[in-house]
Formats: C-alpha cells, structure tokens, sequence
C-alpha cells in the first residue's frame, strides 16, 4: 500500500499547517500554481503507521548483523544522534555570524585535530558530503597543485583495477584520463605495471589500502617510490581505514591526499544512503587548495576560513559548510573512544574478520586469497560452487536474508568472479560471527543438496526476488492516480 | 571497551580458531618500518555522561537567536513525527537498498518521495537525491552539456545564489565549461529577458532560470524559459520546494516547460543544522533519464507478481559504468529525503500551500514594518515569495552586530557579494516567525539605526549654539 492509497479527499491534519486564510497577495496570477499538488491527505496516524511499516520491511543495522563488505557498517552509538541534534545545534543557521557559534565551531576544530592524529596529515577539511566528494576534492587538489607548477601536460591518474567506481568516476569530474592497473594474484597491485604506467602524464595514483580486496598492499613503500619518482601524488581512498587505526597511518605510507568516510570509520548513521561526509587530509605541499571551508583558531576563537584566507583553494563543495549534523556525530564517537579506543577499532575489526575467515574456511568455503592475512574485511568466491551447483553469489546473499543477515556485498571487486566481501565490523560478537558462519555452513549444505531452494531464495522476505530487468525496460519511476491525467 | 563485546574468553577462542598467538600478530604483513601509529595528541576517552556534559555546555554556550536569516536555508516548523521516525533504526541504520528485498521500505519511501517531488515540480522523472541543492545545480550544469552534445557553455544569471554559482564553478571547471554570468535589472531586482538578446545567435548547452530567485524575487521565468528553448538550449530550473506549493512549477514554464529542475530539500523537514546535512533534488524530462545522475527507484514486481521496488537504471553509476557513469555520487543524502518524504505527507496539500502563503505573508509584514523605519526601504520593485533585499541608511553590519546583541539574526549582509548595493540586507521571515517577533525586530532596527543617522542626544547641550 502507498501513502497515497490511503490518501482521501477532504482529510486534513490541522495541527500541522498554519492557519488557513492567508492569502498570496502579493504574487501576480501568471507566477501562481494551477496544477493539483500529488500529496497525500492523511492523518498523523495515518502518516506514522504506514512510515512505522514501511521501517519495518528493512534491515538494518539495529536489527540485523549487515557484514556489507568496504561499507563498515557497525553500530551506530544512539548518544551521537542525540548530542548532535540538541536544540541550539539544530537550530543554528548557516549564515549565522562565527561568534554565535564557538562550541559548534569548537567541536569541529577538535574533529578536524582527531582526524590529523589518525591520519598523520598536516591539514584537514570537512568540507565534501561523502566519500566520492572527497575524492573530486582530492583528485582536484591534486590538479590545482600540477596546474600550480606549470606542470600540465600530467593528465592521467591511474587505479588499481580492483578500486572502487567512485575512484575512475571522480578523477574523469575533474578533467582526467583514467589508467587502470593490474592487480596480481596474491591481491597486490602489480609492480611491473605500475611501472610501465608511470611517467611525465601521470598525476597520480588513487589507492585504497587495505585494498578493496581485503589485503594490505604489501608494496605500498614501492609504489610511493615510483609514483613520487614519476613526479605524481599518492592519493589515499579512505573506505578501509577502519582496518588500520592507530595501527598505521597514510602519512607514514607516503600518501599527499587522503579522504576519510566518516559514515564508515567514524560510525556515523549511513540512513538508507548517506547523508555522508567525505573529510579530506592533506600533506603542507597540498595544504594550499583545501576545499572551503576550514575551521581555524587564533587565540581560542574559532572562525570558519574562506576565500581570503585560502586564496589558492579549489573552492566550495556545498552551499554551506558540509554535512556538519554529520560532523558532529563523528565527533562525540570519536571523543568517546578516545586514544586508545581508536586502536581497539582496528584490532577487533581485523580479528572478527580473520576468525570469520577461519570459520567459513572449516565450514567448506573457499576464500580468495587463503595466503594472506584477512585486513577488516574478505572475500569467499563461488566459483567453484557456481560451477558445481548452478548457485551463485547472488543466490547465497538472497538466501542469507532469509536465515536474518543482511548479505555481504556481491559481485564487488569485480575481478574475483562470484564474490562475496565480507566485512563483520568491531562492533559484533563472536557469537552473532558464529551464528552468521552456521547460516552459511547450511546455504552451503542446502545448495548441494537442494540448488533449486536457494536459487529461488529469498522466501521470507517481504517480497521474492525482484524482477530489475523489467523495472529497468518498462519504466516506473513515479506514482500516478487511475483518474487524473498528469 | 567502547562499543566493542569481546571477552577474554571470547578473544582466547577467537585467536586460536585463527592460529595466531596475539591481535599482533594478524598486522605482520604490514612493513615493520610502517607500524607504530602513535596517536599524537588524541584526547582520552569520554564516557556518555562525560561526552553530554561537554556537548550541553557548548550547546547552551552558542545559544539560540531570533532568527531572520534564509539565503538558501530556512526555519520551518518541523512536526515531531518527522524526525522520530526518520531516526528509526531500520531507517536511520540502514544502508543503500542494494539489497531490495531486504530494502523494501527504504525503496518504496524512495518511490513515494520521488512522486510527491515530480508532482512539486511537474516533471517526469526525479532521482533519489544528492548533497545539496549547490551541488545539484552543477549536476545539472553537467548534465545539460552531455545531453546538448555541441556546446559547453552554460548562462548563469547573477541571481542565482552566490554560493551556488561558487560551487558550480569548483565542480565544473576542470571539464572545460564555461560560466556566463546574465546581469540582473537593478530596479526590479530580476533578470531581464531583454538582458539576453547580446546572448541571441550563440550556441549554449543551458540557461539556469531561479525561482524565486536569491534576492526573493520572482523572475519571468516563462520568457526566459522560452528563450532559452527557441535558441536550442536547455531550461534548468533552480526553485524552492515550499514554493512550489504556491508557485507556477518548472515543468509548465513557458510553452514547453523547464528541462531539468533542481533545488535544495532542506525546507521539507530538515533543521538548519549549522549547514546541513540538508539534500539536492533533481528532476528532468523523461527522455533526459538516462542522463540523470544519482539513485532512482523504481516499480517492478516479486518472483510472485506482487509489486516491489528496485533500485533502476544502475548502468549509469559509478559502480558499473565507473568512468563513463554519469557522476561520481554514490552516497547521497537518504535520511533527509526520509524526513521530507514524512514532511510533505503530513501537512498535505493544502497544508503545504498553508505554509508558502504563511512565509510569503510573514515576509511582507516584515517587509511593511521594516521600511516604516526612517531611511529603510525595499532595494528592488519586483515582487517577492519569501524573502527581500532592504537597504538601510548606514553600513549593515554594525547594524547586523547591535541586532545579535539583543538576540537578533537581523539578516544576511549582501556587501561582500553584491557590493554595489548600497547597505543591503536579505531579510526573511517564514511560518515560523510571530507577529511579535517581526515588531521586536522591528522595534531594535528603529532604534539601532535611529541612533546612528541622527547626532548623539548627549551632543546637543542646552544652550549650546547649532
């Protein structure tokens, strides 16, 4: 049922409108709206109950272990939405002036602090709204510091073959041409290619490590030399650093740029898709273009930097001033684990990832890269299962859903063929890991014994599986009424 | 441990299970010379009584203002229900509905979102969001030189929001686009379709038409909708969502309507925040759809024939297309378009057009009381939806500073980015604001500014020769 199914004529909920009677006197007749307005006419109860239902048909972290690989989703502490939404932080407006707003501005001066020391950066802006902003951010960092040395003629960045989409995507938004590199068989990026690639185009090289693979890049010294040696940057995708807090830092491993997901390290809601926030870290080479704005302090005043202070930055990303309500929960988690609670992340996160690796080994499954250590997350191939059984990755993900798990992300990296990354987080248990490796050790017991029941998984869902095909060829993007033409 | 539950006896099983002696030793592929990470400078921790002291005292701090400020972000009532269940954790937690049928309410709230956006906007199609309504513009700046195909030029009227036209410049400059800004009419306060006959005969992918526009007034969006499509090149609409309510809507400007239509959802039911998270909304005519950047979803049915939703068209993204997808984005803004889904279900109709008449009417009465004060008056003839430019007798900002001494946000001072205005101030007052809140306002500009045209009392003695 749609809200607007329960939509009827007349119904009205008063308490939620100013009174009626107002008139738009001052707008001409040819500004005004003729159209009727496709808005539901409901109750409050109406509204909240179908709402309520509509929650109640998703899993979430809350409800569901969700080991979703290269996402991080762990527990979302309920304290940093509260702290974040006090009233004067809610109801403070952008444009409000800088000395209204010294705790609001502190917090963030001390986020953007935390995130220096976790990342051995020099220079901090919390400026991008997630990830991929983070990264046009970068990679256009990198451009205005090439462009800054009459350097132009570097028009190529290149990515490992096994990065995130976000990473070609962002580096052609700003103007580049992408060269993949090959990964090897043990996972790493491989040496002689990268090699081959580098010279007087190359801007740079977009990194994830641990790698999307789920391995640490065991030459990652190498590459810093070859790319630095080639004149390029070393920019750093951040989606992993979760599996190396406080353990090792991208400064140390010779990165000029990073960008962090505060919705994945730090623990902030990802809210059936963002909102996000993509902070950039940068070396003092960099430090220069830092996107708009940063929060800075002269004698224990804070004062958001704009364009006069940053003359040479690649300008603003948003309106405002990013994500801030986001901001803020990173902040108050990041406060509330302290130095040494950073570490912890990092090492729980790669233990539950290296005994769920171990679990789902004894339990028959075959992981990708058995010679190496598990980073926060791995990756189970089906291959030979698929060969032997007709079941896919998909096919286990779906039937995951009917034993209660969200499903680990599939078909990502897109060089090992029917993966499943698996990424159990700090937050969870060893007893919910070892529920999740018994559901697994059945779907696979299940697709030897009976493949028809898994491949036409899920069963206990809401709905069966959905036909994309046909969603994607007859398009029905927006509701319409039987009797009114729109 | 924060937030982590392993025992000891957990931890001791765990690592045996993996064969490893120590945590320790499951980073040794990592070089020797790398590890150390010492956190310098990182403060201990806080538990969650320390963390809530420490935030309530710098909340109470900041404190709150009476509130005048809209330039892109405005107070509006937000209804209780809205955040509460928004912040369910099957909302709240959640993440992109990869998964659909684990996802089915995060899908349909999308389904039903982008319904009530194409109706705010009548439009065709609109995607699930993206980060703002800045950012959204330059989407669609992206969007029309890939659909236009033979130019990369776009004309961007100077009434378009200056944080606006920044950040299209940040995020389109590197791909060889050009900006071309449209002078606006000093009197009326809008762009003059005569101001782009100098344009006439040259090719151009768009031409972005606000409305209202960042002055609060209201363009003649029809002619300069017509223009821009008789020359060949694409409408892009930048409108606010609670002036659709009331307002004529993209899709029916001029003879053929708008194109693209973007703007910022932060009116429907997200808090100022500071700044955000607020969410861009973007629709577009439905043979553009595969142009669109961002999320869609859409209908389809179950292995059973029953209806459910997808996310659809995923070719274009980042994630399958890489670098040939239509954008980077990935994850957008999901929560707010939750929130204004629930928003704009709860007013309704009616409810909504309530509020767009409220804000409009405020913003008159504000307007009325304001330039009652000696040497204050309206900066611009054309009407208004819910903000205003007043230009004031002496420089705005100390002004602005007397004002936020007696808890005041008297507006947003235009002197940086539109210095030839004289002393001008962009003034608003939404549903939110009572008529005691326009008089007090009213009441301190009379005075403030009453002090500084006229000579102190304390100079004229009596008897002293003037």
């Amino acid at each position: 049922m749609l809200i607007f199914e329960l939509s009827r004529p007349g119904r009205r909920n008063a308490a939620q409108a100013p009174a009626a009677g107002v008139e738009a006197s001052g707008i001409p007749a040819r500004c005004l709206r003729t159209q009727p307005l496709l808005l539901p006419e409901v109750s409050e109860l109406d509204a909240v109950r179908h709402y309520t239902a509509l929650s109640q048909k998703n899993y979430s972290i809350d409800t569901h272990f969700y080991p979703l690989g290269s996402c991080t989703m762990k527990y979302n502490p309920r304290v940093c939405n509260e702290l974040a939404m006090l009233p004067q932080f809610r109801a403070r407006h952008p444009g409000a002036p800088d000395d209204t707003g010294q705790g609001f501005l502190a917090c963030l001066f001390e986020l953007q602090e935390m995130l220096k020391s976790v990342t051995g950066m020099t220079q901090v802006s919390l400026a991008p709204m997630a990830g991929a902003q983070g990264e046009f951010a970068g990679v256009a960092m990198i451009r205005a510091y090439h462009d800054s040395r009459g350097d132009a003629p570097r028009g190529e960045i290149l990515v490992p073959d096994a990065a995130h989409g976000t990473n070609p995507a962002s580096a052609v938004m700003c103007g580049y041409t992408v060269r993949e590199i090959a990964t090897d068989a043990d996972g790493n990026v491989e040496v002689a290619a990268l090699k081959a690639a580098v010279g007087p185009r190359t801007a740079g090289l977009m990194l994830t490590n641990p790698s999307t693979l789920g391995v640490f890049e065991r030459h990652i010294l190498e590459i810093r030399d070859i790319v630095h040696g080639a004149g390029g940057l070393l920019y750093y995708d951040g989606a992993n650093l979760n599996a190396i807090l406080g353990r090792v830092t991208p400064a140390d491993m010779g990165f000029d740029v990073i960008h962090i997901n505060l919705h994945k390290t730090f623990s902030t809601p990802h809210g059936g898709g963002g909102p996000g926030a993509g902070p950039v870290g940068v070396n003092a080479r960099l430090a220069p273009f830092l996107p708009l704005p940063v929060v800075g302090r002269a004698k224990d005043e804070y004062r958001l930097l704009g364009e006069r202070d940053l003359p040479l930055s690649i300008g603003r990303l948003g309106a405002h001033l990013g994500n801030a309500g986001v901001l803020l929960r990173a902040y108050v988690y990041m406060r509330m684990l302290g130095a040494r609670g950073m570490q912890r992340v990092a090492d729980f996160a790669t233990l539950n990832a290296n005994y769920l690796m171990a679990e789902l080994a004894k339990a028959g499954f075959e992981v990708a890269f058995p010679r190496r250590r598990a980073s926060h997350e791995f990756i189970v191939t089906l291959k030979h299962l698929k060969e032997k059984t007709g079941v896919t990755a998909m096919d286990v993900a779906k039937r995951l859903l009917d034993k209660g798990f969200h499903a680990p992300t599939t078909y990502f990296p897109l060089l090992v063929p029917e993966c499943l990354l698996i990424e159990p987080t700090e937050t969870e248990s060893k007893q919910t890991l070892d529920a999740f490796a018994a559901a697994m050790k059945e779907i696979l017991e299940e697709a030897r014994r009976d493949p028809q029941r898994v491949k036409s998984a899920p069963h206990a869902t809401p709905v069966r599986r959905l036909d994309e095909v046909k969603a994607a060829r007859e398009l029905d993007l927006a509701w319409r009424p039987v009797n009114r033409e729109r | 441990m924060p937030f982590i539950p392993h025992t000891d006896e957990d931890i001791r099983e765990m690592l045996a299970a993996i064969g490893v002696a120590s945590i320790e030793r499951l980073f040794d592929e990592i070089p020797r010379e790398l590890r150390g990470g010492a956190l310098a400078g990182f403060p201990p921790a806080l538990g969650e009584m320390e963390i809530a002291r420490l935030m309530r005292g710098r909340a109470e701090r900041d404190g709150t203002y009476l509130n005048f400020i809209g330039a892109g972000a405005y107070e509006h009532h937000i209804p209780a229900a809205v955040w509460q269940v928004a912040t369910r954790g099957e909302f709240y937690s959640a993440y992109t509905p990869y998964q659909a049928e684990a996802s089915q309410g995060t899908l349909q709230l999308l389904y039903e979102y982008q319904t009530m956006m194409a109706s705010l906007v009548e439009l065709d199609v609109t995607n699930a969001s993206l980060y703002d309504g800045a950012s959204a513009l330059a989407e669609a700046v992206l969007m029309a030189v890939r659909a236009h195909r033979s130019s990369r030029k776009v004309l961007v009227p100077l009434t378009v929001h200056p944080a606006w036209r920044k950040v299209v410049r940040t995020l389109v400059r590197n791909q060889g686009i050009e900006l071309v800004e449209v002078p606006y009419c000093s009197e009326s306060g809008h762009t003059l379709p005569g101001a782009l006959a100098r344009f006439e005969g040259r090719d151009f992918a768009a031409l972005v038409i606000p409305q209202p526009n960042f002055f609060g007034v209201l363009e003649p969006v029809d002619e300069l909708t017509d223009w821009a499509r008789a020359g060949g090149a694409l409408a892009i609409a930048t409108v606010n969502p609670t002036a659709l309510a009331l307002l004529k809507p993209p899709g029916k400007w001029g003879g053929r309507g708008a194109d693209i239509a973007v703007g910022d959802g932060q009116p429907l039911g997200a808090p100022l925040a500071g700044g955000g998270p607020y969410f861009g909304f973007m629709a577009c005519r439905r043979d553009l759809v595969r142009q669109m950047p961002g999320r869609i979803a859409g209908a389809t049915v179950d292995a059973e024939g029953r209806r459910g939703y997808v996310l659809t068209l995923q070719a274009r993204e980042q994630h399958i297309r890489r670098s040939r997808a239509t954008s980077n984005i990935c994850t957008n803004q999901g929560l707010m378009v939750a929130a204004a889904t629930i928003y704009m279900a709860l007013p309704g109709p009616d409810g909504l057009a309530a509020v767009a008449r409220a804000c409009h009417a405020n913003t008159l009465a504000l307007v009325s009381r304001l330039t009652a004060v000696g040497g204050v008056a309206r900066a611009f003839s054309g009407a208004i939806f819910h903000e205003a430019v007043i230009r004031l007798p002496v420089p705005a900002a100390p002004v602005l500073n007397a004002l936020k001494a007696q808890g005041i946000l008297g507006g947003l001072n235009l002197a940086h980015d539109y210095s030839g205005l004289g002393h001008a101030l962009l003034v608003c007052a939404t549903e939110a604001r009572s008529e005691e809140d326009l008089a007090r306002y009213a009441e301190h500009l009379a005075r403030i500014v009453g002090r500084r045209t006229r000579p102190a009392a304390g100079a004229l003695k009596p008897g002293s020769k003037t």
